[in-house]
């Protein structure tokens, strides 16, 4: 069993979690993940490592309620306990090499950016952030990002908090009034990705996206997370989860994504109506 | 004792039409007295050809003899001396290719049903409560053990009997390797694999879950932690036709499809994990893998399910009962078909296929399939299962330097078993490729005795 040490909320349906998992908190790198199951019966479901503390052994995830199992995780409190937790899975994200990144996050993709922003403030090479959210309440880790980023952009869909807008509208201004980026990654739902890439493409900016795709075990074994990059098949799990943006096959992604999507809903339905009728 | 010449007695087995909706085994094992009648029937050969085709050497006639008395315990412990999975391998070994297949009765009556008296040996043992040897005195050192299928667990168990500190290491949250996650429950129940797991335990076996190792620990941690590292890790990568298609939603591995539905119980109606139910299911392939998918497909309520297999009946790699079941609970059969392309939209649709001959036989004997010009046509479908074999995890390897392996992806052992990287020995899938369970447990043993053999000199 993995205990929760805190858990904090971060906006509507957000929540950030602190797990105690030495193991996995060991040799976890930026850009890795882990899979967890909430309980004996759980559906293994895969959450990007957002920070790690290696000497009280502990992992951060931040995760958005969504369906049945990040449900049931809510539910959860500060000093309960998960079943299973496993990691650190995937590659680690090296964008070290670099020396003018921009990240841009949509949504609950700051989990997967903030590490990177951290990292690359700390060898001497603060980046510039763009984060977008439907609103000012789903803003993520804004504090955070102050501390690590040279600039922070904030878009929302309402224009509650920073800009109103898109963060492909922030990403042109910025190319368009002349700022010079070696490298952009950008994490957040699919069609944002696709959107990303389509800009940086005209611009011939490099640009590392980070896929969510379906996944079980994590560790190659069902090649239910492949994607086509490139015209190749690839696996998320070992291969990513991070690939070039402007060869992943987003339409592919896409339709994969959403294939459980009635059963997800239905069990999610039955799940509430269950507690409903206690 | 009398010798019953007799003709081979049939395992009773749940009735096709209840079996094809649920997942209970379809095999239910024979009776006291069907066991003593069919032990009856063996010989007892002073030269016994049939311990020859065992890779494990089991004592065939000797337990056969105690069966035929009675004593069905002592029959279970003959066992036991050189097979630690009894009940597991009396299911699902392919007997007819190796025990069985030399069995002096093969022509008057059928060959004695080594693997059923075996399992009912094994099942009586368990329901009786077996006691077993309680393991040496520690030597103070330590194993550890990669994986937890029967390659990791046979090693693991023979390794503690010897008084080595054991720690199995299993990725998944659930030990037993392809027992648990990919023969299905009507085939082999969770619970024997499970009391299986629960005997290790009692030898002092730890195990930890949820750890990956190559990327939770790298292989020289353990090998600093250990005095030796056992690898049994399996070869669980799907491979795929590298088709048109392939990647459309409704196409399946079988690795995912079953681990789905067995080891994240997806057959359970509320089960958290989901998996979509097609009408319509094409298979992929011809060997238990094919044959355990497209049964599970069955029970999970498809209307019609049919194997794709591009050689004919006669090479079908698949166990012949498996087979025989399979057409018996109506699995369609379209032999001589090789797929081309998998059509649809957002989804599947359906799948086009190419008529096949058989040409010349390939350099195993097995004749090369080719296929017909022009012979392409379309077949409707909601969903495609590809069991076309596995291949070895390169997980492991790629992220340890020293470790060899051959283009193929296996693990290099040399005759002891072990690995390029001393005191790392391996076995299993791992090195032969996709294998069996009984050749996977002979690997751990042998892993076992080299282990005991360098360190305990
Ligand atoms: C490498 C990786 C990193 C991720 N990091 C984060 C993160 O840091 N924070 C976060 O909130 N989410 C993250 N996700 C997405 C997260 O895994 C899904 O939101 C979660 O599985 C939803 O589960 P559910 O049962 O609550 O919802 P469901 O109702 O099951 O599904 C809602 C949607 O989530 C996706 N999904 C469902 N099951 C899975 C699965 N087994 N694997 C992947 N996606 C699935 C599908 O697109 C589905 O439509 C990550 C996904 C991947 C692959
Ligand atoms: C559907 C199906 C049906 C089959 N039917 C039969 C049959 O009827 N008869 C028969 O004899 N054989 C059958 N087989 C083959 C047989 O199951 C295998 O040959 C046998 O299980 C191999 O055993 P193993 O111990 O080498 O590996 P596996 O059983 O594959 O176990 C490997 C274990 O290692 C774990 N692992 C892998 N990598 C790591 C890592 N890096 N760190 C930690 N853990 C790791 C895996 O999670 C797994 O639990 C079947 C196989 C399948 C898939
Ligand atoms: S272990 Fe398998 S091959 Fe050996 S005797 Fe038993 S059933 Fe036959
Ligand atoms: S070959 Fe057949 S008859 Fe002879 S000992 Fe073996 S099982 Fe018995
Ligand atoms: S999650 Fe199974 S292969 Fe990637």
């Amino acid at each position: 069993m993995f205990k929760i040490i805190t858990k904090r909320s971060l906006a509507a349906n957000v929540n950030e979690y602190v797990i105690e998992a030495a193991a996995v908190a060991h040799n976890a790198r930026p850009g890795q993940f882990i899979i967890l199951r909430v309980d004996e019966d759980g559906e293994r479901v895969p959450f990007t490592i957002c920070d790690t503390n290696k000497i009280i052994g502990t992992v951060t995830i931040l995760v958005q309620t969504l369906g049945a199992t990040t449900e049931k995780l809510a539910r959860l409190q500060a000093g309960d306990s998960i079943a299973n937790f496993v990691g650190p899975l995937g590659n680690a994200t090296d964008l070290e090499g670099y020396s003018n990144v921009l990240l841009i996050a949509g949504g609950i993709g700051s989990a997967v950016i903030f590490p990177q922003a951290k990292n690359l403030f700390g060898i001497g090479k603060p980046v510039d952030v763009i984060l977008g959210a439907r609103n000012k309440e789903l803003v993520m880790y804004k504090r955070e990002f102050m501390s690590y980023a040279k600039n922070l952009y904030v878009m929302t869909d309402d224009g509650s908090d920073g800009e109103k807008g898109f963060v492909t509208q922030k990403l042109k201004s910025l190319l368009e009034e002349g700022n010079k980026y070696d490298m952009v990654m950008a994490v957040g739902p699919l069609v944002m990705m696709r959107a990303v890439c389509a800009v940086t493409k005209e611009f011939g900016i490099p640009t590392t996206v980070s896929m969510n795709s379906i996944m079980v075990d994590g560790t190659g074994m069902c090649g239910g997370c492949r994607l086509t990059v490139g015209g190749e098949t690839k696996y998320a799990c070992v291969d990513g989860p991070e690939f070039d943006g402007h060869l992943v096959d987003f339409d592919e992604a896409i339709s994969r994504s959403s294939f459980y999507k009635e059963k997800e809903q239905a069990h999610l339905c039955r799940l509430r109506g269950l507690e409903a009728n206690k | 004792m009398t010798i019953n010449k007799g003709p081979r007695i049939k395992t009773p087995e749940q009735n096709a039409d209840a079996r094809r909706h649920n997942f209970d085994e379809v095999n239910k094992g024979y009776t006291a007295q069907m066991a003593m009648e069919e032990a009856a029937r063996c010989l007892h050969c002073k030269d016994a050809k049939c311990v020859k085709g065992c890779p494990v050497n089991v004592n065939i006639p000797d337990f056969i003899a105690e069966v035929a008395k009675g004593n069905f315990a002592e029959g279970a412990k003959i066992i036991k001396s050189t097979n630690n999975l009894p009940a597991i391998c009396g299911r699902v070994c392919p007997q007819e290719e190796q025990c069985e297949k030399y069995c002096i009765r093969a022509k008057s009556g059928g060959p004695v049903a080594i693997g059923a008296l075996e399992r009912f040996c094994a099942d009586y043992a368990l329901q009786n409560g077996e006691t077993q040897e309680a393991p040496k005195r520690s030597n103070g050192m330590r194993v550890a053990v990669v994986g937890s299928g029967p390659a990791g667990l046979t090693c693991a168990a023979d390794c503690a009997k010897e008084g080595f500190e054991v720690t199995v290491f299993e990725a998944f949250h659930k030990a037993g390797g392809v027992l648990v996650y990919g023969i299905p429950e009507f085939r082999l129940p969770k619970s024997l694999v499970q009391a299986e797991i629960d005997k290790l335990k009692e030898l002092g076996v730890k195990i930890i879950f949820d750890t990956v190792i190559g990327k939770t620990y790298s292989l020289e941690e353990l090998c600093s932690e250990y005095n030796a590292v056992f690898l049994g890790t399996g070869a669980g990568l799907p491979m795929f036709l590298k088709m048109k298609g392939e990647n459309l939603p409704g196409v399946y591995s079988a690795n995912e499809y079953l681990t789905r539905i067995n080891l994240m119980k997806a057959y359970q109606k509320d089960s958290d994990t989901p998996v979509i139910t097609g009408e319509r299911v094409v298979v992929i392939g011809g060997g238990n893998v094919a044959m355990d998918a497209a049964r599970t497909a069955l029970r999970m309520g498809a209307k019609e399910v049919t194997i794709v297999y591009r050689r004919s009946m006669n090479e079908l790699p698949a166990r012949k009962e498996e087979v025989q079941n399979a057409i018996e609970e109506g699995i369609q059969f379209l032999l001589l078909n090789n797929p081309i392309e998998i059509l649809g939209e957002k989804k599947v649709e359906g799948i086009k296929l190419q008529k096949m001959v058989l040409g010349e036989p390939d350099e195993r004997g097995r004749a090369i399939p080719m296929c017909v010009e022009g012979s392409e046509y379309e077949v409707k479908c909601d969903m495609v299962i590809v069991a076309i074999g596995t291949s070895p995890n390169p997980l492991l390897p790629k992220s340890t330097k020293n470790l060899k392996t051959t283009p193929k992806g296996t693990i290099v052992i040399n005759e002891d078993g072990e690995t390029s990287i001393e005191y790392v020995y391996a076995g299993g899938d791992a090195v032969m490729g996709a294998a069996t369970v009984i050749l996977a447990m002979g690997a751990g043993k042998k892993a076992a005795e080299s282990i005991c053999k360098k360190l305990l000199r």
